[in-house]
């Protein structure tokens, strides 16, 4: 209790924000690019964030550097190449495309996929039944019963 | 067919959970991130002395053609487990006769004299890198972190985090001594 | 001495759990009854004893009782009395022990509202809950009894972690848990059907208030985490695609394809196999979750402290669940017959592409989320990151084409759809969506065509769902009277699915309106400085220190002005917590429906910069955000009303051919 009040009069410690003012850049487009590419690097010490939006000093380095580059005429593919240099693939929020990770960049198309051919077989199954039996006793007994039920639902 | 197709979620999930039991083995740490500098030249930088200290500068040149393996050590006067490991970095060179360079990352310049006044100063140059910008040529992530540069000034190792306790230094110095190793093998 | 009593009855809990899970399964495999219905009154001891051992941990919360490590390590005695409470599910032991008292009380749940259940299916569907119970407290007595004590006790604790210390998020986990555990059940049902050979409609009817309940606790749960994220870490963001937030959207996303595809098993007897593996995929993703969150797998935000052991205990546990139940189904589900017939233009048809879509969704997330890991495994040890950029590239593209689809789907009707009639009546809805995007795009210009994409799609699922209850009800085409007659006999089911649907049309106003349009202002302020933000005068007037029961805060003061008029104060505020030692910031927002304006404060990270008194302040415009909030509720809300629906209250239809044991499914007299 004693070392609250005492914190009264102290200046507290604060929590220090990602992007700062002294770090943007006058030129709103060059600031907005770079904005973008923050969004694309991973901060290094951190648990899974982007160096726009950690407060780590690391991430405030490689944000003042990108803006640097950006500054000195690099395109946002150079300036991403640049860090991804330095840092490895790890840095990067965008896996790049190559042999290791095609993987993960087809899954979604192999997936996707999948899926068209799981939908294309159930349809064709289902007509082909249909063509070899038509309704089976069951499912008129079934579809009564359905009918019967709605009934009763609607009625109570 | 349909056999066959109700058995592939227990095949993916069977892999699946392969790779989980490998993932959790002890030995990983899945906040370790390698470097991508290690067999790659030293990167280039280019650094000011630390104002007020006797200790000359260094850049990228300096870490080519030295007769064995040298340590770069990124420090900070304002890193508390950089002061436990000073010590282990100072047994090195003093007893071991080890070549120690010093990236002062980020620091005041009195900051920095007054704690190599206060601790001793085992460091052969000192490099100032006020801005951080040469910590980000190499690539580090946090102070401290210390690196193992070949004669030919090819990074041979790199050690996250402070030297410190038996395991770290353990294996800190198998690496050294491996670096060393490769360089009388190496002929240098 | 009442932890102890928590732990013995944690141990008596399990004894239950031991029982229950042999028992009543043997007696449905022999028809001896009396076993079948031991699971009744075991299943209650379970909830009892693992109610009292739940209230132990809580009064050693309350009573901030420093001789129990976990209130230790997660509590103070300064804490206000909510976050104490809170503080008791804020550890991994602690949260454990909330988890197994809601899978008792599910159990129990089944046990004693699920009378119109045969008993047999009800017996194995217990047991193999009592299986999940046995694992779990084996798991907590093992390794994480939260009961530990300390000697000497402290003389105070450490204080929970102050970002935790929040009503959305002492909130947040309960909901989760209900979402995540409430699938066990349905988990249990699908294995005990696997059991049986035996899945029919009034299986799927059984399963579904089951699966109505837990998925709407876990859309509250996911919303309630994504809403605290958006007011406490301070810049704004409400989704991160971070491996605890996917590892939570998983098991929801599934949770959605499976109560679609079990509407499915109830009104046309198809799609039984597939039901059946949403329900085992879907608990499974949950215990996916748990596992990732709990053995520090995977580098995240918000994990839970990291311990292998338990990490390997939790895989053993998810090799026996997973593993088996996956087995279980390859031997069992070839055998089960095809179901219903139906046309490629059905209502059939269309819940298939929903559930495709889905399942597709989430094997993008799944494989996203563990992609590093394998990348790991399979290149000795290289890292490799997958963010937002890839989720977002790779997610969208789903689940734009379901929206559309979702617009059509209740247009069309069972077995063989008449597509041209639906499209007649969404000929206006169509046209409606094109032009009020248009209008939209000439009100704001700019910005992204993904982003008008979307808009267009919002509307029309907004406006399709709309069209659909009028067409319901035969509004214009039938005097008033007689639609607001039908109207008031439509069942509430159908009103659910309408609340749910055009709830995601309405959060996707929010998604999109505070990503693509957020407009953002980062300054340095002194007392009397001034910003513009979309059309709004803030001026800083000043710092004051204010005092909480556990922390300190600079307070800023903001004076927001609009066309020359005073709109309101702000005080975003900066605390600290000196147990904890540790910062928060508390964002000051200002709602309207319109849009929030939202602002924090914090120190220049340079200190020439932060010389004299200067303050970073960081103001944000969300543009429809609280649509976010409000499109979640109403998903919420909507599997609410299907759940409150009396056909589900009521009970399942008679099945078929079940003579052996009649009596249990006979239909309730009213």
């Amino acid at each position: 209790m004693r070392h609250l009040i005492l914190l009264i009069f102290l200046i507290l410690p604060m929590a220090v924000f990602a992007v700062e003012p002294d770090e943007i850049l006058q030129d709103s487009v060059l600031e907005q690019r770079a904005r973008e590419i923050s969004k694309e690097l991973r901060c290094v010490v951190c648990q899974n964030q982007d160096i726009d939006s950690s407060n780590a000093g690391v991430a405030r380095d490689l944000r003042i550097l990108v803006r640097e580059r950006l500054v000195a005429g690099d395109s946002d593919e150079e300036v991403i190449n640049y860090v991804h240099s330095r840092y490895g693939d790890y840095v990067l929020m965008r896996p790049p495309f190559n042999l290791s990770t095609a993987a993960l960049w087809l899954a979604p198309f192999v997936l996707a996929l999948s899926a068209l051919l799981i939908g294309w077989s159930v349809l064709s199954a289902s007509r082909r039944r249909k063509t070899a039996a038509g309704l089976s006793a069951a499912e008129e007994d079934e579809v009564a019963r359905f009918i019967e039920q709605n009934k009763v639902s609607k009625e109570t | 067919m349909t056999r066959a197709l109700a058995l592939i979620p227990l095949l993916i999930a069977l892999v699946f959970g392969g790779f989980f039991l490998w993932g959790l083995d002890p030995d990983r740490d899945p906040n370790d991130i390698p470097s991508v500098l290690i067999s790659q030249p030293a990167p280039e930088f280019n650094l000011l002395e630390v104002d007020g200290l006797a200790t000359p500068s260094f850049s990228q040149a300096d870490l080519v053609g030295n007769p064995g393996p040298v340590i770069v050590n990124v420090f900070a006067s304002w890193c508390v487990p950089c002061r436990a490991e000073h010590a282990v970095l100072t047994q090195l060179v003093e007893r071991e006769g080890q070549r120690l360079f010093g990236i002062n990352y980020k620091d005041k310049p009195e900051d920095a004299v007054r704690w190599l006044t206060e601790l001793g100063n085992p460091y052969e140059m000192i490099g100032a890198d006020s801005t951080g910008r040469a910590g980000i040529e190499w690539g580090i992530s946090g102070v401290p972190e210390t690196f193992i540069v070949g004669s030919d000034g090819t990074v041979l190792y790199r050690y996250v985090g402070p030297v410190v306790g038996d395991d770290a230094v353990k294996k800190f110095r198998e690496a050294l001594d491996q670096a060393g190793a490769m360089e009388i093998e190496a002929g240098g | 001495m009442t932890p102890e009593i928590g732990h013995f009855a944690l141990a008596l809990a399990l004894a239950m759990a031991i029982v229950q899970s042999v028992l009543p399964i043997l007696g449905a495999a022999r028809g001896n009854i009396l076993w079948m219905q031991s699971a009744k009154w075991s299943s209650l001891g379970q909830v009892f004893f693992t109610s009292i051992a739940f209230f132990a941990l809580l009064q050693a919360f309350v009573t901030s009782d420093f001789t129990v490590k976990n209130v230790v390590e997660n509590s103070h005695s300064l804490k206000p009395m909510l976050f104490k409470i809170a503080g008791t599910w804020g550890s991994h032991e602690g949260s454990l022990l909330l988890w197994v008292l809601i899978l008792t009380v599910f159990g129990a749940a089944v046990s004693v509202f699920g009378a119109n259940i045969p008993d047999s299916l009800k017996a194995r569907t217990l047991s193999v809950q009592a299986w999940i119970s046995v694992g779990f407290i084996t798991f907590m007595l093992f390794t994480s009894n939260p009961f530990d004590r300390v000697f000497p006790p402290p003389i105070d604790g450490q204080d929970l972690n102050p970002l935790l210390q929040d009503v959305g998020l002492a909130m947040h986990p309960p909901l989760l848990y209900i979402g995540y555990v409430g699938f066990s059940i349905v988990f249990s049902f699908a294995v005990a059907a696997l059991i049986e050979g035996r899945v029919d409609a009034a299986w799927a009817r059984w399963v579904r208030p089951w699966t109505l309940a837990a998925w709407l606790s876990l859309t509250a749960g996911i919303a309630l985490g994504s809403w605290w994220a958006y007011y406490e870490l301070g810049w704004g963001g409400w989704w991160f695609w971070d491996p605890v937030e996917n590892v939570s959207f998983m098991p929801w996303l599934m949770g959605t394809a499976l109560l679609h595809s079990a509407i499915v098993t109830e009104k046309r007897d198809a799609f039984k196999s597939w039901t059946i593996l949403l329900a085992i995929l879907t608990f499974s993703l949950s215990l996916l979750g748990t596992f990732i969150v709990r053995s520090g797998l995977l580098t995240s935000v918000h994990a839970f402290a990291v311990d292998p052991e338990r990490g390997l205990y939790i895989l053993g546990l998810l090799a026996v669940s997973i593993g088996g139940s996956l087995a279980l189904f390859a031997w069992r589900a070839p055998v089960m017959e095809p179901g219903g017939i139906f046309k490629p233009i059905s209502r059939e048809a269309g819940l298939l592409i929903n559930n495709l879509l889905l399942a597709t969704a989430t094997g993008i997330v799944l494989f996203g989320t563990l992609y590093p890991l394998f990348y790991e495994a399979l290149t000795g040890g290289q890292k490799l990151s997958v963010g937002p950029p890839f989720f977002n590239a790779a997610f969208i593209p789903i689940m734009l084409p379901l929206v559309f689809v979702m617009g059509i789907g209740p247009f069309l009707s069972w077995k063989r759809a008449d597509l041209p009639g639906a499209l007649q009546r969404l000929r206006f809805v169509a046209v409606l969506a094109v032009l009020a995007t248009l209008a939209i795009w000439y009100i704001v210009r700019g910005g992204p065509v993904l982003g008008y994409l979307s808009i267009l799609l919002a509307i029309w699922l907004f406006v399709a769902t709309l069209k659909e209850w009028t067409v319901r009800i035969k509004l214009f085409d039938v005097p008033f009277a007689e639609s607001r007659r039908r109207a008031a006999n439509l069942p509430r089911s159908t009103y659910g699915m309408t609340l749910a649907h055009a709830g995601l049309a309405v959060a996707m106003f929010g998604f999109i309106g505070s990503s693509v349009w957020k407009t953002e202002e980062i300054v340095f302020v002194k007392p009397g400085s001034e910003i513009e933000i979309a059309g709004f005068n803030v001026t800083f007037e000043g710092l004051e220190r204010v005092r909480g029961p556990n922390y300190v805060a600079d307070q800023g003061r903001l004076t927001v002005i609009q066309d020359g008029e005073f709109v309101t104060e702000l005080f975003p505020e900066s605390r600290y917590y000196p147990v904890a030692e540790s910062n928060t910031t508390e964002s000051a927002i200002r709602s309207t429906m319109a849009g929030d304006l939202y602002a924090s404060i914090a120190r220049p990270a340079s200190e020439e910069a932060g010389a004299g008194g200067t303050l970073t302040l960081r103001i944000l415009y969300e543009p429809l955000v609280n649509f976010i909030w409000i499109g979640s509720a109403m998903l919420v809300l909507g599997g609410g009303l299907s759940l409150s629906d009396r056909r589900l209250r009521v009970g399942a239809p008679r099945r078929g051919s079940e003579k052996k044991i009649s009596n249990a499914s006979k239909v309730p007299a009213e």
